[in-house]
């Protein structure tokens, strides 16, 4: 019997890789990717509950989160294009204006 | 023969989460992003699988046509844009390798322990149908989900909608190319 928890484990992992995709890798477009993977992992969160307690509000709300994922993946890529206008590169180790 | 009968659901289940868990290493350690892209299209078609596979029809289908559709082919054109030959150099990958490591391995065991006493504390077993009933009847997942959106969730309906059209306008105004010119020539003026 699949139970909640395995889809837990599995989002889990999936979290897990997408954080470290976004500390690890310096290519600004592999870290937003990362960061789709994270959207994933919650989604499958929210799916495995909705299933498990029978309450399709989960799913509502996956629906919300993957239309927060699609505007930030607009913004995000815009500025990349805009980065790449400025600055010619993707590299976020070259980017530090703010000094952050 | 009888066991992959009766572990049918099992054995596809973890088929698909290993796909899974594949793919997305493969976003994370591919050195060309354009190989990255193609894992994670991989990735979401898996997990659009995992979606229906516990009976969320509607929101496979979402996840298909949305992020494997629309939000890759977006990808695929800035990777094509923005040109990055020159940054993937061995020193550009895996900079910061020693902390992400570690706080990587502590968050995945402290999250792992975490998932697994959630997921026995919340006990019971699915249940399909309660996902597919509108008003007494069972109609279906979208049926089901459309008449929950539209009533009950009609507000945050509309606010994401507000917030779509907020990325909208502000990726036309980051994608705007005499903005960006005029910023250069300030820069070489002062």
């Amino acid at each position: 019997m699949i139970s909640a928890t395995h889809y837990l484990i599995l989002s889990l992992i999936l979290l897990s890789l997408g954080l470290i995709g976004v500390m690890m890798r310096r290519n600004f477009i592999t870290v937003l990717m990362s960061l789709e993977l994270i959207f994933n992992a919650v989604n499958l969160n929210l799916i495995a509950f909705s299933y498990q307690l029978g309450d399709l509000s989960g799913q509502i709300l996956a629906i919300f989160v993957i239309t927060v994922a699609a505007a930030e993946a607009a913004i995000g890529l815009g500025l990349i294009i805009a980065l790449t206008r400025l600055r010619n590169t993707v590299n976020l180790d070259e980017v530090h204006e703010m000094e952050g | 023969m009888d066991f992959l009968v009766a572990h049918f659901a099992e054995l596809l289940f973890y088929f698909l989460a290993g796909l899974t868990v594949l793919f997305a290493l493969g976003v994370v350690l591919f050195k060309n992003p354009v190989h990255s892209a193609l894992s994670l299209l991989a990735t979401f078609v898996t997990v659009a699988m995992l979606f229906i596979f516990s009976h969320a029809e509607f929101l496979g289908a979402v996840q298909l046509m949305v992020y494997a559709g629309g939000i890759m082919v977006l990808f695929l054109f800035v990777i094509m844009l923005a040109r990055t030959e020159g940054i993937q150099s061995e020193a550009a990958f895996l900079s910061n390798m020693a902390p992400a490591a570690v706080v990587g391995g502590v968050l995945l065991g402290a999250l792992i322990s975490a998932g697994i006493l959630l997921g026995v504390l919340a006990s019971g077993h699915g249940n399909p149908a309660a996902l597919e009933m509108v008003d007494g009847a069972r109609l279906g997942n979208t049926e089901a989900v459309s008449m929950l959106l539209y009533t009950k969730y009609l507000i945050p309906f509309e606010v994401v909608s507000v917030i779509l059209l907020v990325a909208m306008i502000g990726a036309i105004v980051f994608g705007r190319k005499d903005r960006f010119s005029e910023v250069g020539k300030e820069e070489v003026d002062s």
